[in-house]
């Protein structure tokens, strides 16, 4: 029996990554190497107003200073900055029309990837800006979004169309010196999705953004801007892949959100770069700063996320609740295998008074990989009657792979309550025998285990996601059981 | 700017500190090696080069982050390398006894070992207890077998400072197979006139299948500032149990540094207290090594804490073999601007299967001006495990309040009544009667604001309790 379950492990280990192909498109990529001059060469590129190229040369000579952290629980290859290739673009017509015009093995890649712009068009009614190789390729349905005065494009043409909203809030949630790998994105990030929901709109689809990266020895640097105004509501997905390649890539990068007064703002990523194979070799580095402000009073920000790749995974989405009685949420699901790295979780910070923040968070770590949960709650002086309540439970598959927890929990006043709650354990003998002595084989147990250990995540999903969550979860785990 | 040019000052007030004790070291070498075998000599020279490497530690250490010693290392202290002599009356340190606890009390004055008749004795069964400078003379391979083999904390200035310069403390050996009757009891007490700066350097050594209670009292007599230093090493041989007990009742500018290393072979028990009742600024470490499978490690902590007053209680849970457990439950209340740390750490290491370990901290805060800051850390490499961690703060339930309110109990009480509650959880884990009754006393008194620095150790204070009085009127019930 035992061996049974290790041959399954092994089966499941061993599953491949299925995005892992390369798309042949002619890029137009700018030479290795970081300096002032790429920097130039990007935002003229781009063709950037000036504040956003000194926006850029302030963060690279502050960049310069900085040193990659060393503080988390990972093991963290050193990177060399100068071997990568920070602008890497299909060759395409300045403008497209429709979806026609873009080139067909884009689209065929994308198709490949089960988020066929078209089909996203007209059967779920999901508005996609799709990413490809850090610049922005095909935004859908902007025109009926229009209609609702919601503007939903590429970073790049919010720069050129909406110059005074992004001068605006553009690094005023996560400032360009807020770490190294903030720093490195705001100096060279190429593109990315903006997003503004004007007053009292309650946007009518989902929005998604999906990123790959394609050419070899790139780094890919996205941007995302969303700023909900009073009393609008949006619901944002975000998708990602990349190629199977021996080298590791580097993904830094940066989303902010500014919500006002009264604004919900629901952010879901189902994260799936290529984790490297199962030696260890290759996989996307993913250093990801991502923020949300509750600005107003009552605003609400919901972070998901759903991990299952990337080689190093080192993210904490955060909110801050600035405004009285907002609200922050954040579900987690994430799953290591294989030689995978994650050091994930959330930070509240509580400055405003009645404000509440609840954090979930699932970690599944099987093969050889090391899964750690990181969490800063800070109540501040002023945070009166503040709430937060924070799970983090871990589930180990396997006797090779590690599972931590380090919850950071500052309180400064009396009025408020914080409550920390973790476990770790492996899926108990007792739960799988039940489960089989019901006629159900060992891996489909352990399947229906996982699910319902993940459920309270999954449920916060987005329908679209929700299924390509459940079965990536079911590609990496099902049957792995120590 | 004037907050830049404080720092700076602080900074470099701290780094003559530093080359103010290298000087120290250079120029009392004689003196601090005078007793030393050879052994001890070599570890002092290469513990003097790592403090020299690292230095006091400072908040970007992580385990320092939230404790800032900056301040108090700013001060100027006076040190001591040689038994300072002055009339003392011995009586008066061994004045009384708890009632209905017979212990045996040995006692640091200032930091050197003081004694009525004998630096060193040993008991019938073969205990051995007394001051280890004196042990290191007589029994030289015992202690240098032992010395120094768990303390081991790479980044830890205080720990390699110690080690470079503690040249007295408290030596307990207890044989194979033999329970000792007494608790012993080691008081601590600090009485000079001018700045101590105090380091201190215990070893306790438990044979096989013993059993020991140890009560390790911190006490200060004056108000002036001091600064202790203390390592114990205490090493738990296979199938022995200690209770160890550590009570805190310092004047508010004393700084305490008290790190003990436990190291556990297999099926070897411990529980451990930590009760702080006052003091500046204490900072707790506990490292524990289960170093055999079977051992079980209980880790206990309280702390009441207002004014100014810092507490850091940092504990650090090795499960380097399977099959072994550990609980930790700290809880405290902190009132006025008092600030308290918590920083567990649960290591279960690769391989060490069928560990359980469970960790919990609750704290109560009474007022807006308290801060907390608890850190309950996982890490950890192996599958078939059970592990589990609590942190919350919050206050005194408003239900409870008004439950016991309207019961006709003034809110004052009411309040009095839900923090012992909160309390006696703590408490009640204490194994020896008399000592549970005795700090239960302590911790009602400290809570009703009655607790002072005490003339003597804080188990022997004077005045006798009154049973707690909770003015219940009857008229309105």
């Amino acid at each position: 029996m035992e061996k049974d379950k290790n041959n399954i492990i092994d089966e499941v280990t061993r599953s491949d990554y299925k995005y892992g192909f390369t798309t042949d498109i002619e890029m137009e990529t700018a030479p290795k190497g970081l300096n002032e001059d790429i920097i130039r060469f990007i935002s003229q590129k781009n063709n950037e107003p000036e504040f956003l190229l000194n926006f850029r040369l302030k963060a690279f000579r502050k960049w310069q200073k900085m040193k990659t952290p060393e503080w988390a629980n990972l093991k963290i290859p050193p990177i060399d900055y100068q071997d990568i290739i920070y602008y890497a673009a299909p060759k395409k017509n300045p403008k497209l029309e429709s979806l026609n015009e873009v080139d067909p093995e884009l689209l065929d890649t994308f198709k490949k990837l089960g988020i066929s712009l078209e089909e996203q068009k007209k059967l779920t009614g999901v508005a996609v800006d799709a990413v490809f190789d850090s610049v922005s390729v095909k935004t859908t349905f902007q025109e009926t979004l229009e209609k609702y005065g919601i503007i939903f494009c590429s970073f790049s043409e919010a720069v050129q169309n909406h110059p005074d909203l992004v001068k605006k809030y553009m690094g005023s949630v996560v400032p360009y010196g807020d770490n190294c790998f903030s720093a490195l994105n705001s100096a060279v990030f190429s593109d990315g999705s903006f997003c503004y929901i004007p007053k009292g709109v309650r946007c009518p689809v989902e929005l998604s953004t999906y990123f790959r990266i394609n050419t070899a020895g790139t780094g890919q640097f996205e941007r995302t801007l969303i700023i909900a105004d009073e009393g609008s509501y949006v619901s944002y997905m975000e998708g990602c892949t990349a190629p199977q390649r021996d080298e590791n890539q580097l993904h830094a990068a940066v989303v902010e959100i500014i919500v006002l007064k009264d604004a919900e703002v629901k952010y879901s990523t189902v994260q799936n770069w290529y984790p490297g194979d199962k030696d260890g070799k290759g996989g996307i580095f993913n250093f990801v700063t991502k923020r949300g402000i509750c600005k107003g009073s009552h605003s609400k920000i919901s972070w998901t996320q759903v991990e299952t790749g990337s080689a190093i995974t080192w993210k904490y989405p955060g909110c801050i609740l600035l405004g009285d009685n907002s609200v922050g949420e954040f579900y987690s699901v994430a799953v290591t295998n294989n030689h995978q790295q994650a050091d994930t979780g959330s930070k509240m910070i509580h400055l405003g008074k009645n404000t509440k923040s609840t954090i979930i968070s699932k970690g599944i770590s099987a093969g050889y990989s090391n899964n750690s949960y990181r969490g800063l709650v800070k109540i501040n002086k002023r945070a009166e009657n503040s709430r937060n309540f924070s799970q983090c439970d871990s589930l180990l598959l396997g006797d090779k792979c590690s599972a931590h927890t380090f919850p950071y929990i500052d309180t400064q006043n009396s009025s408020s309550i914080v409550e920390h709650e973790a476990t770790t354990s492996k899926i108990s003998d007792e739960q799988l025998f039940y489960c089989q002595q019901r006629g159900i084989n060992a891996e489909t147990s352990i399947g229906l285990i996982v699910n319902g250990y993940a459920k309270e995540v999954l449920k916060k999903l987005p329908m679209e996601f929700a299924v390509e969550a459940q079965k990536l979860l079911a590609v990496s785990l099902e049957g792995s059981v120590g | 700017m004037l907050i830049r040019v404080k720092k700076q000052e602080s900074r470099i007030m701290e780094i003559s500190l530093q080359n103010k004790i290298l000087k120290l070291f250079t120029e009392n070498k004689e003196k601090i090696f005078r007793n030393d075998p050879l052994e001890i000599m070599k570890l002092r020279k290469k513990a003097i080069s790592e403090f020299e490497r690292i230095g006091f530690p400072t908040t970007t250490i992580e385990t320092w982050r939230d404790t800032d010693i900056k301040k108090v290392l700013s001060q100027d202290f006076s040190f001591y390398f040689e038994p300072i002599k002055e009339k003392i009356d011995i009586d008066k340190i061994f004045q009384c006894e708890v009632p209905a606890f017979d212990t045996n009390i040995i006692s640091l004055y200032n930091g050197w070992y003081t004694y009525k008749d004998s630096p060193l004795f040993t008991l019938p069964n073969g205990t051995i207890i007394g001051s280890f400078a004196r042990a290191l003379k007589e029994f030289p391979d015992l202690v240098i077998r032992h010395y120094n083999k768990y303390a081991k904390a790479k980044t830890d200035g205080f720990k390699a400072l110690n080690t470079a310069f503690a040249q007295d403390g408290i030596f307990i050996y207890v044989p194979d197979n033999v329970e000792a009757y007494k608790t012993i009891q080691m008081v601590n007490i600090l009485n000079k006139e001018d700045n101590l700066f105090v380091q201190n350097r215990n070893l306790v050594i438990v044979g096989k299948n013993s059993k020991l209670s140890l009560v390790h009292c911190d006490d200060s007599h004056n108000h002036r500032s001091s600064f202790t230093n203390t390592v114990t090493e205490i090493f738990i041989n296979e199938g022995a149990s200690v209770d160890h007990y550590k009570l805190q009742n310092l004047n508010n500018n004393t700084t305490l540094i008290n790190s003990t290393f436990f190291h556990q072979e297999a099926n070897s028990n411990l529980s451990s207290f930590a009760i702080t009742l006052n003091g500046g600024l204490v900072r707790n470490d506990a490292h524990i090594k289960l170093n055999g499978k079977g051992g079980n490690a209980d880790i206990y902590g309280l702390y009441l804490v207002d004014r100014e007053q810092h507490i850091d209680n940092q504990v650090h849970i090795d499960h380097a073999e399977p099959n072994c457990t550990s609980n930790e439950l700290f809880k405290g209340i902190l009132d006025d601007h008092a600030s308290a740390v918590f920083n567990g750490h649960v290591l279960v290491r690769k391989d060490s299967q069928q560990t359980n370990a469970y960790q919990t901290n609750r704290n109560i805060l009474l007022t807006d001006k308290a801060t907390v800051n608890t850190k309950p850390f996982l890490e950890i490499y192996a599958d078939d495990v059970k592990c589990s961690h609590g942190a919350t703060v919050g206050q005194l339930d408003d239900d409870a309040l008004f439950y016991i309110k309207s019961r006709g109990i003034s809110e004052h009480n009411a309040k009095l009544l839900l923090m012992y509650a909160f309390a006696a959880e703590v408490i009640n884990k204490i194994s020896i009667q008399p000592l549970k009754d005795r700090i239960d006393d302590l911790v009602k008194k400290r809570l009703r604001g009655e607790l002072a620095i005490c003339d003597q150790c804080v188990l022997h204070c004077k005045d006798q309790e009154k049973n707690i009085n909770f003015e219940i009127d009857m008229s309105k019930v």
